[in-house]
This record gives structure tokens, sequence and C-alpha cells, in this order.
């Protein structure tokens, strides 16, 4: 068990936790924070793989940055939707999930 | 049992489902890890090109030379992003607000001190780590802290500078990249002895376009004309 | 076992815990926070992983630019502090321009 093993198996275990996340909660925003916990993971299980050589391998670290500058992008685009969304239809979630409970305790009012 | 209850709460089936599937990938990527795979990477060819890339960093090099049209789609994708962003309408107003004593205090010290830790990152992600996209992060996130201080109910930046910085980073890589080509080269093919000032020169005009754009995504809409 | 070992297993657990907590918290914006504060432990994984140039890229895109937008778009929400009161649209004064 060598330390870049056990980050590509933490990538794993963030892929599964985002992708629980994702499909289970109803909060949109939400749903941002699950795709951006999946990346992450990706982002880790391929520098945790390039890293089992014992050799530092710049390619997938090169290709990690350019994962986490194309993520925030997407991010950014999807952060704007939502806002429209919830000023649009009032409640920042899709319309088959507008009935549950959202979980946004500090803007419960 | 169905898939989802009354009210759309996720049902028993989707939970047990989404379990199932995500077992099987979780255990499909752990076999092939843990079969310990041998193969070498791309670290010795890169090691033995590095001299002739034109940066001494491995990272740079394989971002800004070896894979370059990588970066150039990428600086595409943030350029696309922002037109994105600016087609959903105008920036949200921001409620005026006193700004915290600590926000102010630091940023007297922050927002003079970004430019030339984002200077330091781009010269010296040559050879040490850093790079583009770390510079305009930095660059960006001053433009952040100053707009939280809410001295402007309407944050945007000068409209026709802003246009042009957004989009001259990718105009720089692909000028450069069609330039190359004059002398015979293939796109992106950059000659040996001028490869590290045209990195350069791609890297400084990529990094005002990402400050640009990441401080206009954070405003969040297109820039109004002003009353 | 190295000590290196054992303090990346514990970063590894403590990565873990945060993406958890700040995906399954009641509070949104308890796990926005959470999540900022999971961009910046990853961020010393990159550097335990030998890579700092994601190191610094995580640190100042992933969790500094990308907690500053959730937290401004959760703070635009209607109902919130920024946002406009429940069941009012902000565009209604914004002028239009085609």
């Amino acid at each position: 068990m060598s330390s870049a093993l056990l980050f590509a198996g933490a990538g794993i275990g963030l892929l599964l936790i985002g992708a629980w996340a994702l499909v289970l909660r109803a909060h949109l925003i939400r749903k941002v924070l699950a795709i951006n916990v999946m990346g992450s993971g990706v982002f880790l299980v391929l520098v945790g793989a390039g890293a089992m050589g014992g050799v530092v391998d710049p390619v997938p670290q090169a290709m990690v940055i350019t994962g986490i500058v194309v993520a925030i992008s997407a991010t950014a685009l999807a952060l704007a939707l939502v806002l429209r969304i919830a000023n649009a239809t009032g409640k920042p979630a899709l319309p088959e999930d507008r009935e549950r409970d959202l979980m946004d305790e500090e803007g419960a009012r | 049992m169905t898939i989802e209850s009354r009210r759309g709460e996720p049902g028993p089936w989707l939970r047990v489902g989404l379990g199932l599937l995500l077992a099987a990938v979780a255990g499909g990527v752990g076999l092939v890890l843990l079969a310990d795979p041998v193969a070498p990477g791309l670290a010795g060819l890169v090691e033995g090109e590095l001299e002739r890339s034109g940066a001494e960093n491995a990272v740079t090099a394989v971002l800004l030379n070896f894979r370059g049209y990588d970066t150039l789609l990428e600086i595409a994708v943030l350029t696309s992003a922002l037109v994105g962003v600016w087609a959903l309408g105008p920036a949200p107003r921001i409620r005026e607000t006193t700004p915290s004593p600590v926000l102010l205090g630091l940023n007297s010290v922050l927002i003079p001190l970004a430019p030339v830790i984002c200077a330091y990152l781009l010269w010296a992600g040559k050879s040490h780590p850093g790079g583009a996209f770390q510079a305009g992060a930095v660059l960006a996130a001053a433009v952040v802290l100053y707009i939280l201080t809410g001295r402007r109910p309407r944050p945007r930046l000068p409209d026709a500078p802003m246009r042009w910085s957004a989009v001259v980073g990718l105009a720089v890589f692909i000028g450069v990249a069609v330039a190359v080509m004059g002398t015979g080269r293939q796109f992106l093919e950059y000659p040996v002895d001028l490869a590290g000032m045209l990195i350069l020169l791609v890297e400084t005009a990529a990094t005002l376009s990402i400050a640009v754009i990441l401080a206009g995504m954070f405003i969040g809409g297109r820039p109004e004309d002003e009353p | 076992m190295n000590p290196g070992l054992w303090f990346d297993a514990v970063l590894v657990v403590v990565l873990l815990w945060l993406a958890w907590a700040a995906l399954a918290s009641r509070d949104l914006f308890r796990g926005i926070v959470l999540f900022i504060a999971f961009g910046l432990v990853l961020a010393m994984a990159w550097v335990r992983l030998g890579a700092p140039d994601v190191a610094l890229a995580e640190a100042a895109i992933g969790a500094g630019l990308t907690g500053a937008l959730l937290l401004a778009t959760w703070g635009r929400l209607p109902g919130q502090d920024d946002g406009p009161p429940e069941g009012e649209s902000p565009d209604e004064e914004a002028p239009d321009d085609d």
C-alpha cells in the first residue's frame, strides 16, 4: 500500500460520495457541490495512479490543472443558471424536486 | 415500492439501484488500481525532450508546449463560459452594506500584493511551480476582494478594456499557433530557439484573460450601460 | 509503516469526512464552507503527491474562487441577504436592452 494508491482510493471514495449526493439531494447548489466533489475525485485518481510508478509524471498533473479550470468554468455557468432558475420559479430546484425539503436551514425563513 | 414516493423524495429502489451501480464502478476502478499497473508513463519522454521545450518546469512544458492544443481549447472553454454567463442577462445587483473593517484592513494589504504575486507566479512558472492559471487566479481574487467591499452597487470592470482583455488570451494563443505555420511548421509547432519566448508571450496574454474572465464570472452577468 | 504514510492516511480520512459533511449537512451555508475547507485540504494532498503546480491551482481556483462563486450565488438566492424577497423577481427594475 503506497501513498499514491491511498490517494487514488480516496478519489474513488469522493466519486461515490459525490454521485450519491448528486442524485439524492434536491437543492441545485448542493448538486453543483456534488459535481465538484466528483471532479476532485477523478483528479485524485488521475494523479494518484500516475504517481504509483514512483516517478513524478507531469502529464496527468497538466491534465488535472486543465480539469480544475474547466470545472470552475462549468460551475460558474451552472451557478448563474441556478440563480436565474431560482429567481424565475421561486425555488432553486428542478421541476420534479419542487415539493421536496431543500435543506437550506439559513435560507428557511 | 416505487422509484419515487409521494412528494418526489427518492424511494428505496432508486437508492438500492444507485448503490449497486456505484459499487460496480468503485470495484472496477479499484481492481484496475490494485492490479498495480507497471506502465512507465510519459515522465521519461517528457524528461528527454525538456531542453527543447522552452521551459524547465516539466508541467509548464507539457501544458504550453507538448499538450499546447489542450490548453488552447481550455482557454476557449473559459472564454465561452464567460459568454454563456453574459448571455443569461445583466449582472445581479449587490445590496449596499458597510464593509467590515477586517475586510478593509486586509484589502489594503492584499490588493496591492496581488499583482506582485501574479507577476512572480507567471515568471517563475518557467522553472518553478507556478504558471499562467495560478497567476490569473490570484489577480482575479484581488478583483473579487475589491468587489466584496461593496463600494460600487453595480460592480463592473470598464467595458471596452474588459471585453478586449477577455479575448486577448485566446487570440494570442491562436495567433502564435497559426503564425508558426507560416514558416512551414505544423499548427502549434514552436521553433526550438524561440519556444521559451513564445511560451512566455502566450502565458502573459493568458494570465490577463484568465483574471478578467474569472472576475467577470464572479460578477455574474452582462455589464450594463451606466445611466 | 513510515510516518509519511500515516500522515497521508489521516489526510485521506479528513478529505473523505469533509466531502461527506459538506454534502450531507442540513445547512447549505455550512456545506459551502466545508467545501472550501475540503479544497484546501485537497491542496495539501496534491503537495503530498508531488504536484505543487496542481496544489497552487487547487487552492486558488478550486477552493478560493469556486468558494467565492458558491457563496455569492447562495447569498443572491431569493430570500437571502442579497436576493429579492421570496416571490419577487429582481429583474423587474432592470433596464431592457436589445
